[in-house]
């Protein structure tokens, strides 16, 4: 049967906010060129749509309709705000690096501190001076999705981080971004590379600033992880509960190598975070983990796509999510095991805790094994927090309230305790228990 | 005036009566046995006293140091003093043992506007306890009762209770799944906690654990009605001749 899809308005089409921001994307020599064709790529099917099987409960078209116009330069009293929201969320002992509607702030950001064999320059900096064309293309590279090529077209500002060989990077490093807006969307990226052996940690939040509302952000970032090198890599979404968050990550990980990736979905109207996790060099270990906390009528949905394309590595992922009043969230998991890729050993589970009667959670674990002698499984589960231990914590003295938050909290310690870093692992769960307490 | 008072109770599950005008004082310092056949309402009873969901009170009252028990929330009950021993005690993957007993113990005392323990003063009464039943350190690392044999769920109940120091603990078939080592140090730890400002009401089928804790009362429960109260040598005799002469008296 033929599925009847909303039709995208020509007057509202994001060609327009293309065309409107072309001026003041940044670019030299090949730049505008690659922007150009990611923006034709995108234009071929529009916002992602339930016709997408990767986007089928996330319907942008529907659910958004239309890409905002870009964000303006924020001002001086926008930077202001945004300086308070970027506090709120400083992970411990991290190298802050603030963007502000899409746009790197230097003032606010600790570029001062920055260790050995760490360099940070801004995605302005890079494409606006004389850049090769392979690395322009590398820096913006898209894939099939059409918010990843929406968003190489229109990416304003971001970070580009590289870490050379052998160097371990003491301090977690966080891209802290807030919005400030109302109505209006941006457009970020960063690239990342670890050089062989090198170590970092690195945390990305999304936080809008006071008055912020309605509007949309579109991240994606691009990491490169060396062989023996070792990444962990958090991202926590937290924006206004109307706004859209997009996030995308395109991570490839070479040999002997670690991956520790987490995404956490806490707020914001409609959420995606997309992850496609490419293992091209033997002997790697990749964790990647998440949760979605959803309450009122939001809509989280977490995508990760693990890519088996060579022996020998292994694969872990666990995903929960909890979910109460009208909340929705999804999670979409795919472990692709190519020919090669032998001696694979590839886990993923992901359980729901649904809050309320209305509350949804979708999950669609699927394994696409093209290699004999591997090693796969999946599991998905949902379902109410069970009332006899909430019964035992209140016989025992504990409030109805903190008896369930109890069991919440260790419901989302079986993801949350995956992440290697224990500031990380702490700062994390401080997120997730001021999500709680906000419930109260 | 009694500890607990319970008049004419009448309790009702799916619609069943299965507590049908039960009467029963228990005073401070008193140990009261409670035995009788499987289905009698013992267990029910029991859940009825600490306020488990999914019972329906249909008649009577509970009286607790004279406050109305039925009006209160269950961790109200248990701040007030009540601690129900669990028959089956539920596993609690991701909260360890030792969280679990900080969280009871603070929230019991915050509920009664007493200061939280400290650190170093929680840990010292946790350790005391746990030597004394035999449980190790690591056991109280793990999840509660995650991984724990019978046994150690019991006198991880136990454990609960020296620390919470209640004053009406109701043991619902403490010694079921336990082995004469287990039952001596549950027994022990029963005894341990016997005192004048405190009463207990132990639930049990068998006379095994009625040797070493000696109850003052031993009522006999059959289709939900006390039908038979003396001292302890009641428990003597429904051992030499079964509960079956009370199922006619019920």
């Amino acid at each position: 049967m033929k599925q009847v899809l909303p039709k995208a308005d020509p007057q509202r089409t994001s060609g327009n906010v293309f065309a409107a921001a072309r001026g003041r994307l940044p670019g030299a020599g090949l730049v505008p060129q690659i922007r150009a064709s990611a923006f034709e790529v995108y234009e071929r099917t529009g916002l992602p749509h339930r016709g997408m099987e990767d986007w089928k409960y996330t319907d942008l078209r529907a659910l958004i309709g239309e890409v905002l116009p870009l964000a303006p330069r924020p001002d001086a009293e926008a930077l202001v705000r945004a300086k308070v929201s970027a506090q709120h969320v400083s992970a411990d002992q991290a190298v802050k690096l603030v963007l502000v509607d899409g746009i790197f702030v230097p003032e606010l950001s600790d570029l001062g501190k920055l260790e050995n064999g760490l360099v940070v320059r801004s995605l302005r900096e890079v494409l606006e001076h004389s850049v090769p064309g392979d690395m322009a293309g590398l820096v913006l590279s898209t894939t099939s999705d059409s918010a990843i090529s929406l968003n190489a077209a229109m990416a304003t500002d971001g970070l580009v981080i590289t870490i050379s060989d052998g160097n371990a990077v003491k301090r977690p490093i966080q891209i802290v971004h807030v919005a400030t807006g109302v109505s209006v969307s941006t457009f970020t990226r960063s690239y990342l590379q670890l050089g062989k052996g090198a170590h970092a940690a690195i945390v990305e939040s999304f936080v809008s600033a006071e008055r912020a509302s309605g509007y949309q952000a579109n991240d994606a970032i691009i990491a490169l992880v060396g062989n023996e090198a070792s990444l962990s890599y958090i991202h926590v979404a937290a924006a206004a509960s109307d706004a859209v968050n997009i996030s995308s990550a395109i991570i490839a990980v070479g040999a002997r190598a670690k991956l520790d990736l987490f995404s956490m979905t806490c707020s914001g109207s409609i959420s995606r975070y997309q992850g496609f996790i490419s293992l091209a060099g033997e002997g790697t270990d990749v964790s990647a983990n998440g949760v979605n906390l959803i309450r009122g009528e939001l809509h989280a949905d977490t995508t990760m796509v693990v890519d088996h394309a060579v022996p020998h590595c292994t694969s872990r992922e666990k995903f929960r999510a909890v979910v109460d009043d009208r909340g929705r969230s999804v999670f979409q998991g795919r472990i692709v095991v190519r020919p090669a890729a032998r001696k694979t050993d590839a886990t993923l589970t992901t359980r729901a805790l649904l809050l309320s009667d209305e509350a949804e959670a979708d999950s669609k674990p699927e394994l696409e094994i093209l290699a004999d002698d591997v090693t796969c499984g999946h599991g998905a589960t949902s379902g109410a927090l069970d009332n006899s231990l909430v019964f035992y914590l209140r016989a025992r003295g504990l409030p109805e309230k903190d008896a369930k938050s109890l069991l919440i909290k260790a419901f989302l310690g079986e993801s949350i305790e995956e992440i290697t870093s224990e500031n990380l692992r702490d700062f994390v769960t401080a997120q997730a228990e001021h999500w709680l307490q906000a419930g109260r | 005036m009694a500890l607990l008072e319970i008049r004419d109770l009448h309790v009702g599950v799916e619609h069943r009566e299965v507590i049908c005008g039960l009467d029963l004082n228990v005073h401070a310092g008193e140990v009261h046995a409670i035995m009788g056949p499987n289905g009698s309402g013992k267990s029910t009873l029991s859940h009825v006293i600490a306020g488990k969901p999914g019972y329906e009170v249909i008649d009577g009252q509970i009286l607790f140091k004279g406050e109305d028990l039925l009006e209160m929330d269950p961790d109200e009950r248990a701040a007030a003093g009540v601690f129900l021993a669990f028959q089956y005690p539920v596993e609690i993957a991701g909260v360890t043992t030792m969280n679990f007993l900080r969280a009871a113990l603070n929230a019991q005392r915050k509920a009664r506007d007493q200061q939280e323990f400290s650190t170093p003063e929680f840990l010292k009464r946790v350790r005391k306890v746990a030597g004394s039943l035999n449980i190790r350190q690591d056991m109280l690392k793990r999840g509660v009762n995650v991984g724990f044999s019978g046994g150690e769920k019991k006198r991880n109940e136990i454990l609960q209770m020296a620390l919470l120091e209640p004053s009406l603990c109701i043991l619902d078939e403490i010694d079921s799944g336990l082995d004469i080592d287990a039952l001596r140090i549950v027994a022990n730890g029963i005894n341990g906690l016997r005192s004048p400002e405190r009463a207990m009401i132990v639930i049990t089928h068998y006379r095994r654990l009625l040797d070493h804790v000696v109850p003052d009362v031993v009522h006999v429960m059959s289709k939900g009605r006390i039908v038979k109260s003396g001292d302890k040598e009641l428990a003597l005799e429904l051992e030499a001749c079964g509960y079956g002469q009370f199922e006619d008296a019920a």
